[in-house]
């Protein structure tokens, strides 16, 4: 295998790689960079939701022209909450999270050299630098970025009449979204393909990790849906500059009647939700691998009922794509189809709730490994639980009437999606750092961060339901237009307070990670002792992953304290012995 | 110069967290049999302060919350919402106890192997068949009151309103003695005729063009919802009701009012959520305040989103007739 030792530059090692492992890392430093910014401007606006008309030199720092003497304005809070919104959904949840993960596990865990295409590797990564890059910069546009919330429904997002953002602002977040669906296209074609094709001697599907399976179906979900989003994207650009009405109608702004004739925003809805739910389980469904093999090798055995957990991930797909409609019950869709979506939402809980017990029983009789990894996998079961249930209520056409867009939604969907899937992501890296860097990260600042955490997200997002069923909606600049919601100002500092605590508790992250990158503690082949076939790797990183032949695999991933074997733990590529059975 | 300040505080705190670290010396990477125990009673103890934290809230945040629905329908959303709540929580207790205690019973102990237990049909078939069942339980039920909060053809002699949505106030349009509404649409907006009423409709004449909205106890309304902007949400929260405004296309709620503004100022839990208001506007040296039902914006629509209301003022059905007889019809309103 000469050709996995040619010289390499500078470049083509730390920036124009081929190579997934290094595309896995700048997936994973950018997602971090965004999630900074994301995090930081959801401080920004807890501030103002907390204490508004009150001035702080932060804001007076940070905001320039869009705030008065430290008190923000009206339209850069909503920019605040839509960008938030977007880079955490977008840029950290799914580039950050499945990008991260996909390109360093995928070819690693099914005992592929690399990807199918590297070269469409790279350019899928660098896409998405350019849609960060140009995300950013959107930041700093005279009129503020876009504000019609991260959903930008128009005709809001349309005219620039409507609000400031709407202007340039939302031009470069139309061509920022292109190119990072472009990006996760070409990532997800990838994906798809090197799973098909590239899996190693005896890795049939049903021997595949459960990482590899939710890395898998969720590049179909992205596949499917992304494009969807693209052309209601592509519209609205048409209906922005080109006069066209595909979403727009009958409008009379600031003293004048607008041309539009004929266009409707009902199927602006559809087209983004259509996406738009899927998106949510783009999100999840690679944190739910992850801690379904986390937590597997930590509770030192096998997943509880694996082909359920593959079935159930299959379901939730299948079933993410046709529930779309649960955003729209009151849009003013004909009433019937809201009962059609009712139905196929409260379906899905039925999937998760296998899912859910099925994590629970692979902890009953183990014996738990408490690494950070372990801690953040058991608590995104916890968030995953929690925010998963008011689904129910939110699923629920009759119900949803009542609570539709107020914080009560907002609690619920941090809970289910956000804080759960950035609880995998974090379990991901303490357990993967190793691979990825050759070093390990600190364990006790990982407990400290753990529970920092764990704690300041329940703070804020359980007291939070009870804001939205006070009937506060969501998005307001501040409240104190209403006296009816003069008693939920208490409960906003305390979520306030809660939400700088959690902030700054991702300071010790990320302190240990970008430390550790340095510092940290040499890894060994197999920290965790796990079976999984990229721990059969070296630790340094060589061009090609295994330094001769690829292993061939023998048995599943989860033997872990199987009978008859003295280590708890069974490596795929060890023959089954003589009489043993398969599991 | 204070962004300087901000990074200055953040590379100080950067120090300051590099010296915690070198304080670990970077040894401690993989949990050791101490580390199970002790990360194991956290869980526990996180356990009992996760339920101290569900507690906490009810018991104190329970007071803001919204009182009663002031409509019949809202009333089936409120059972609704009771028996979907009752189940949520039993879930919630259930589960989150087994993962909690889980993690504190079975923490690593050097040595010990754990049970090699793959698969059960029996217990998965369980786990798939019951939420099955209670969730078809809760479908039917569901879409039982969806299909009667929205259904509004069967409506005997309901009023019709329309509820007009701007950049960033509401207004109102009664449909008047014909309770028919004249057609509209945003072209024909003229100086007083702001919600584009089109007069050359015979309908439109008796139409009653209000600031206010008032409504009558005890009769069915069909509210007609118009915007002229942007998208807005029509949210009545006491009522348990809402609907998108959208540009182009007019869209639909009814319900019923069952207590007048009266009788919900009167009310228990209003007057106890009231209190409560007033001990803190009184602190801030504010006016006390007078509880009214709300029309709100749900539906974010620009800077002003945040305070685009119209009061709603629930009445006997006499008193109503006699307020909306003394309102002047569009054909007056744009005559003068």
């Amino acid at each position: 295998m000469s050709d996995h030792h040619h010289k390499e530059t500078f470049i083509t090692k730390y920036v124009f790689s081929t190579d997934h492992k290094m595309i896995s890392k700048q997936y994973l430093v950018t997602g971090i960079f965004m999630g900074i910014i994301g995090v930081f401007m959801s401080m920004l606006f807890r501030l103002q939701i907390a204490w508004p008309d009150t001035s702080f030199s932060i804001i007076e720092a940070f905001l320039g022209r869009h705030q008065d003497g430290g008190v923000m304005s009206p339209d850069i809070y909503l920019a605040l909450v839509t960008i938030h919104g977007t880079i955490m959904v977008f840029f950290v949840l799914t580039a950050g999270l499945s990008g991260t993960f996909s390109n360093l596990l995928i070819p690693l865990q099914i005992g592929a050299r690399d990807m199918a295409s590297g070269f469409l590797n790279m350019v899928s990564y660098w896409l998405f630098f350019l849609s960060s890059v140009v995300m950013v910069i959107s930041l700093f546009v005279e009129a503020g970025p876009a504000s019609a919330g991260w959903t930008i429904y128009p005709p809001l997002s349309a005219l620039p009449q409507a609000i400031p953002g709407s202007g340039m602002g939302m031009t470069l977040w139309l061509i920022s979204m292109a190119i990072f669906i472009a990006s996760s296209l070409m990532g997800a074609l990838n994906y798809i393909v090197t799973v098909l094709n590239l899996r190693t001697v005896g890795m049939t599907m049903t021997r595949l990790p459960l990482t590899i399976w939710a890395f898998f179906v969720t590049a179909i979900i992205g596949v499917v849906s992304f494009p969807v989003l693209l052309s209601a994207a592509l519209l609205l650009i048409f209906d922005r500059s080109f006069g066209t009405s595909f979403f727009l109608s009958d409008i009379f702004i600031q003293g004048e009647v607008l041309h539009y004739q004929g266009g409707s925003p009902v199927l602006f809805e559809h087209l983004f939700w259509f996406l738009g739910h899927p998106e949510v389980y783009i999100v999840i469904l690679p944190a739910m691998g992850i801690v379904s093999e986390i937590m597997a090798c930590n509770s030192r055995k096998p997943i509880f009922g694996y082909r359920a957990m593959i079935g159930s991930i299959i379901a939730i797909a299948f079933l993410s794509t046709i529930v779309w409609g649960h955003h729209m019950f009151v849009s003013g869709m004909n009433p019937f189809l809201g009962s059609v979506f009712t139905f196929t939402t409260l379906l899905i809980a039925i999937p998760s709730a296998v899912k859910a017990f099925n994590w629970i029983t692979t902890l009953w009789k183990g014996n738990l490994q408490m690494n950070p990894a372990m801690l953040f996998s058991i608590g995104f079961v916890s968030t995953f639980i929690s925010g998963g249930l008011t689904g129910l209520v939110l699923g629920d056409s009759a119900l949803d009437i009542n609570v539709h867009d107020t914080y009560f939604v907002v609690a619920h969907f941090h809970l289910v999606m956000g804080v759960s899937a950035i609880y995998g992501m974090f379990a991901g890296v303490y357990h993967w750092f190793p691979k990825m860097y050759g070093r390990m990260m600190n364990k006790v600042l990982g407990y400290w961060h753990f529970w920092i955490t764990v704690i300041a997200a329940y703070g804020v997002f359980f007291p939070m339901h009870f804001v939205g069923l006070a009937g506060l909606p969501r998005r307001y600049y501040a409240n104190t237009a209403f006296p009816l919601f003069d008693d939920v100002a208490d409960v906003n500092i305390v979520i306030t307070l809660f939400a700088i605590l959690g902030g700054a508790a991702q300071l010790i992250f990320l302190t240990n990670f970008f430390i550790s990158i340095y510092k940290g503690k040499k890894a060994e082949q197999n920290p965790w002792k796990a079976n999984t076939l990229e721990w059969t790797t070296p630790v340094e990183h060589i061009h090609g992953n295994w330094p001769g032949e690829i292993p061939a695999v023998h048995r599943w991933p989860y033997d872990y304290s199987k009978p008859g074997h003295e280590e708890d733990y069974v490596s795929q590529i060890t023959p089954l012995k003589e009489g043993e059975e398969e599991s | 110069m204070t962004a300087l300040f901000y990074i200055l505080l953040a590379i100080v705190i950067g120090i300051a967290i590099w010296q915690i670290i070198s304080i670990f010396n970077l040894k401690g990477a993989i949990a050791t049999e101490k580390d199970n125990n002790t990360q194991g009673i956290l869980f526990a103890v996180f356990g009992v302060f996760f339920y101290g934290l569900m507690i906490f809230s009810f018991w104190k945040y329970s007071v803001i919350l919204l009182p009663e629905s002031a409509s019949f329908e809202g009333a089936r959303i409120d059972n609704l919402y009771m028996v979907t709540m009752v189940l949520i929580l039993f879930v919630q207790a259930i589960t989150q106890f087994l993962l909690f205690y889980f993690a504190f019973k079975y923490r690593g102990v050097k040595g010990r192997k754990a049970l090699f237990y793959a698969d059960s049909h029996k217990l998965e078939m369980i786990w798939t068949i019951v939420p099955a069942v209670v969730l078809a339980g809760l479908v039917l039920y569901g879409l039982s009151v969806w299909n009667d909060v929205m259904d509004a053809s069967d409506a005997e002699n309901p009023l019709i309103v329309e509820v007009y949505a701007k950049q960033f106030q509401w207004e109102a349009r009664y449909a008047g003695t014909d309770n028919e509404l004249g057609r509209a649409n945003v072209r024909n907006i003229r100086g007083i005729n702001t919600m584009g009423v089109d007069m050359t409709d015979k309908n439109s004449l008796d139409d009653i063009p209000t600031r206010e909205l008032r409504l009558p106890k005890g009769r069915q309304v069909i509210f007609k919802f118009r915007s002229q902007d942007v998208l807005h949400s029509a949210y009545m929260p006491h009522f348990r009701a809402q609907m998108n405004c959208v540009p182009g296309m007019v869209t639909q709620f009814s319900f019923t009012p069952n207590m007048t503004t009266e009788e919900m100022r009167a009310n228990e839990k209003t007057m106890a959520k009231v209190e409560g208001i007033n001990k803190i506007r009184a602190e801030k040296g504010e006016d006390p305040y007078e509880f009214d039902y709300l029309l709100l914006c749900n539906k974010i629509c620009g800077s002003s989103h945040y305070n685009m209301q119209m009061k709603i003022i629930v009445q006997e059905e006499a008193d109503f007739n006699n307020w909306l007889s003394t309102q002047k019809t569009i054909a007056e309103v744009v005559q003068e």
